[in-house]
């Protein structure tokens, strides 16, 4: 039972209106303030809690687990608060019922108390995730001084033996990374596993979320993102059963000495539901904070207000001004509120406010800052800022959510807008002369450095422009600058602007798409250079300019991060065009085709009946015989394609690739196994590069073929590898394409061997892999580089086709997985399923 | 506003840069986004050009790349952005509580249109 404080000031005063307020908390407590600030002699005021102590503020309690405050310091009114306002405070005895009729309320211990008004402010409770085991003794929420005190004590118990004790954190968002965080510094081995793909996704953008997600894992926690929780392991213990743990859905399991549980708040809107007041998810007020009951209003995050529940703070403010306002009769009324989150977790600093959902109606405007780890975007709609996101630096927040919040034209600073507010103001004391794009490098003073990575002043830019250097590549090649990490790029391009008039200025190569001025070959470069191993992180170092890129720009770097951590780098289904999600080609109807592989075209009477099965069991309209000797089922609903694959997989069968970018089929002739001019057996060699090639992922699809001899039955030399079977060996062909250009094939060598023959294939392969842009067949490709380079790439070192095949094997370990028999397993089902069916009928019936 | 809005379940099962369909029995199948920045759009599921499903696209931003012809479809007024002119039905959504929730007359009126 909770000791019960009552603080009872001697009142001698007249008669006056009796005003009960529901709650001890920072809204409770504040619109008191705000009342007695306004008219003090007007109410006789009594004020019920349910914690058993005085009004504190409760978003302080993250530093008082971090150890940075102590509870004394986060009181925002101590005990002489109440007595010299005359205030009756009745502590640890929550309000269970409230007779609307008789205007009075009923405690737990009994009390009864009289209203002429109420405020009911009861904030808002933890939501508990409904999974087995939430409520073991270890288990609790962040929200109150309560729960960190048993934080606290499960820190300084430590784990069993001594060891260092261990929490998990269920929830990624702001209330959860500060409980981690504090957890962290009370010497806590912490995991934090949340639900969504990136951290605190309803405040970060995902480069944002992935910049926090790196820093906290530098320091030393644990972040599991994507994962849902199934249940919380228990133990049985010396004082009984607690918490052991918690398992993901997935099977994952970590252990703990305590879990946090910090998904998120609801309002706690329980006793006015029970009084009959109207309640949505929280108590619905008016723009003056009054419920459904003229004598009741409802203040804080219990309220919902124009649709809007809020679980900050700050618009608690703007609520208790306008609820004062008309408790003394004077009613202004509340407009609802903008707001803005900062995370408080020392050493990152982490900000975001209003919409920035993006669109192709509002300019993102981005930095980034790769080496002092900053990136900053600002969201702006109609020459006016409508969001923000900071991460790294967030000294301009509050003026950009001032921007934000007065809808402030901003076309006049709108260059300089990102660079903060310090740099807008010089500019416009300038005279405003920011019109002009240029004018800010042209207000540069020659030493200015413009390139940090090689310390290149303007001068030196300048200069070397001067010297004849009039395009971008060549001020790279010259002196450097943006040679490096490209940040500077768009100083770069200003000063070519500026020193040769816009027209003058030469393109170079063209940059991998919109959202970078890098190249493809300069993007591989670096993705090497700098051990990048992420979308997000690409996206960062090397300076995008759009927030989380293009549908030109994400398949080609989820290509270029697999080709280049083989093994390391998990696939980013989201950068994929939907053949290579669903591992089937998409139709003009929107149906599927499905085909199997079929080793070198060759196939058995069981998998030619498993493929009938197939075609008469899901009423497939159409099965046809393709250029590359396969089979190809058509009109597959993608609901169906699991289903399909399981029983394609039952006969052996694996996945075609028809759809990917990637190695497509080896064709054969039937070679010297059967025809009379066979010189080699080219099914047999054809199988055998087909089980070595398959799965390969590349910059584009990639066809190979096997002849038996020069008549070249399987068309070799408009494949993109071709062998050529001759009496003496083997012909090597490559680059060779069949499609809108017809390119016959470059001889590239003759061997000896079928070994010579596979080494060679699987080395050619790498080396385009490696060095191809994405959607580049190797036709286009080898016109561009020569064959001479390709040759020179491969001979002029002995020993550099054997090291090409050694990478290419090297990274077949982890590709030759049969995505069919994942799926048919059911993986990613959600990729393949309808989220519900909407009836129409049905509904009107219901209704 | 309650009942005017069908809960189609909650947010979590649709991951960011996916979408998902919902089939409307007598009317057009609907594509529901999730951004990468979190934000949530309901399109018909239909590309304004050759009625490619774009609920199969790369989403990006606040736009999906149709898979057939790559048209760029903003999520937000279904219009085709770049050259390409054409507009598909948006249906009005929202987000409460962690669940989405669309406008029951722009899902059932459909067939009527």
């Amino acid at each position: 039972m909770n000791a019960q404080t009552k603080i009872e000031a001697g009142n001698d005063a007249p008669v006056r209106e009796r005003l009960v307020v529901v709650g001890n908390g920072m809204a409770g407590c504040r619109a008191v303030e705000e009342i007695l600030a306004r008219d003090p002699d007007r109410f006789d005021i009594t004020i019920f809690g349910a914690e058993p102590r005085v009004n504190y503020n409760r978003i302080m309690l993250s530093p008082v687990l971090a150890g940075e405050k102590s509870f004394d310091e986060i009181v925002i009114n101590g005990p002489e608060w109440y007595s010299g306002n005359a205030i009756t405070l009745i502590t640890g005895d929550p309000v269970v019922s409230i007779d609307r009729r008789m205007r009075t309320l009923v405690a737990r211990s009994g009390l009864v108390a009289r209203y002429d008004r109420l405020i009911l402010a009861t904030g808002s409770d933890p939501f508990i995730i409904p999974v087995a085991g939430n409520d073991l003794p270890g288990v609790v929420t962040f929200r109150d001084l309560d729960d960190v005190d048993a934080m606290l004590a499960a820190a300084e118990r430590g784990g069993a033996n001594g060891e260092q004790g261990r929490a998990v954190v269920i929830g990624g968002g702001l209330l959860g990374l500060e409980a981690a965080h504090g957890l962290s510094l009370r010497g806590m081995q912490v995991t934090v596993v949340h639900l969504m793909p990136t951290l605190m996704e309803r405040q970060l953008d995902e480069a944002a979320g992935y910049l926090l997600k790196t820093e906290l894992e530098r320091r030393g926690q644990t972040i599991v993102t994507g994962a849902d929780t199934a249940e919380i392991l228990g133990r049985d213990g010396p004082n009984g059963k607690h918490v052991a743990g918690v398992r993901l859905k997935d099977g994952r399991e970590f252990m703990a000495d305590i879990v946090v549980m910090a998904v998120g708040i609801r309002p706690a809107a329980g006793l006015a539901r029970t009084t009959e007041l109207e309640v949505e998810r929280g108590i619905l007020v008016d723009d003056h904070m009054v419920t459904s009951d003229p004598a009741i209003m409802a203040v804080g995050e219990c309220v919902q207000h124009r649709g809007a529940c809020y679980g900050l703070v700050a618009p608690l403010w703007d609520m208790c001004r306008a609820l004062a306002d008309h408790a003394v009769g004077k009613p202004s009324g509340y407009e609802g509120s903008v707001t803005s989150t900062k995370l408080k977790v020392s050493g990152i600093e982490v900000f975001s406010a209003g919409d920035f959902s993006g669109g192709d109606e509002v300019e993102d405007i981005v930095m980034r800052d790769a080496s002092r780890g900053i990136y900053k975007r600002v969201i702006v709609k109609d020459d006016r800022v409508v969001g923000a996101v900071l991460y790294g630096d967030t000294a301009d927040g509050s003026w950009y959510f001032d921007l934000l919040k007065k809808g402030e034209d901003i076309s006049d600073i709108r260059e300089a807008l990102i660079f903060g507010q310090a740099f807008a103001d010089a500019n416009a004391l300038g005279g405003g002369a920011l019109a002009d794009p240029n004018f800010a490098v042209a207000a540069l003073s020659d030493e200015a450095e413009i390139c940090g990575c090689n310390g290149v002043s303007k001068a030196r830019v300048v200069a070397c422009i001067d010297g004849g250097a009039h395009s971008l590549d060549a001020v790279r090649s010259n002196c450097k600058a943006s040679a490096s990490c490209g940040s500077c790029t768009n100083l770069v391009e200003r000063l070519l602007a500026l020193t040769l008039g816009e027209g003058a200025v030469e393109r170079g190569a063209k940059s991998l798409c919109k959202c970078t001025s890098f190249t493809h070959d300069d993007v591989r470069r670096l993705i090497l250079e700098k051990q990048l191993k992420a979308i997000p992180q690409v996206m960062q170092e090397l300076h995008w300019t759009t927030p989380d890129g293009c549908a030109s720009c994400r398949p080609a770097l989820n290509y270029y991060l697999l080709c280049a951590w083989p093994g390391e780098y998990s696939d980013d289904q989201q950068s994929r065009f939907v053949n290579e999600r669903l591992h089937a080609n998409i139709q003009k109807d929107g149906t599927y085709s499905v085909v199997p592989r079929m080793w070198g075209g060759i196939t058995n009477p069981r998998e030619l009946r498993a493929i009938a099965d197939v075609v008469e069991k899901y009423d497939a309209p159409m099965v046809k015989v393709t250029g590359g000797q396969r089979l190809d089922i058509f009109g597959i609903r993608k609901e169906d394609l699991p289903a399909v694959w399981a029983d394609l997989n039952a006969a052996g069968m694996v996945s075609g690739h028809a759809y990917g970018k990637a190695l497509r089929t080896v064709k054969t002739c039937v070679g010297s196994e059967w025809c009379r001019f066979g010189t080699q057996d080219s099914t047999g060699l054809g199988v055998r590069i087909e089980r070595m090639t398959w799965g390969s992922w590349m910059p584009h699809k990639f066809k190979i073929a096997v002849s038996g001899c020069p008549r070249n039955c399987a068309e070799a030399t408009i494949k993109d590898f071709g062998v050529v079977c001759v009496d003496s060996g083997y012909e090597l062909h490559v680059g060779g394409n069949g499609g809108i250009k017809v390119r016959a094939t470059d001889l590239l060598c003759k061997v000896e061997t079928e070994e010579e023959a596979l080494d060679h294939c699987a080395a050619f392969i790498q080396l385009y892999r490696e060095q191809a842009w994405y959607l580049e067949r190797t036709a286009p490709w080898i016109e561009r580089v020569s064959i001479e380079y390709v040759k020179t790439a491969l001979f002029d070192d002995p020993g550099a086709v054997a090291a090409l095949a050694a990478r290419f094997h090297h990274s077949q370990q982890f590709m030759q997985d049969d995505p069919w028999a994942k799926r048919a397993a059911g993986e990613e089902a959600e990729l393949h399923q309808h989220l519900a069916e909407v009836r129409p009928l049905a509904l009107e019936m219901a209704k | 506003m309650i009942g005017e809005w069908l809960d189609i379940g909650p947010v979590s099962q649709i991951s960011p840069g996916n979408a998902r369909t919902l089939p409307v029995q007598g009317g057009e199948e609907i594509a529901i986004f999730h951004t990468l920045a979190g934000a949530f759009y309901a399109l018909v599921n239909k590309c304004p050009h050759k009625a490619g499903p774009l609920s199969q696209g790369i989403v990006h931003g606040n736009v999906v790349t149709c898979p057939l012809h790559s048209w760029n479809i903003s999520l937000k007024t279904g219009e085709a952005l770049g050259d390409d002119s054409g507009c598909v039905p948006t249906i009005p959504l929202r987000v409460d509580a962690g669940r989405i929730y669309l406008l029951r007359e722009a899902v059932v009126g459909q067939q009527a249109a």
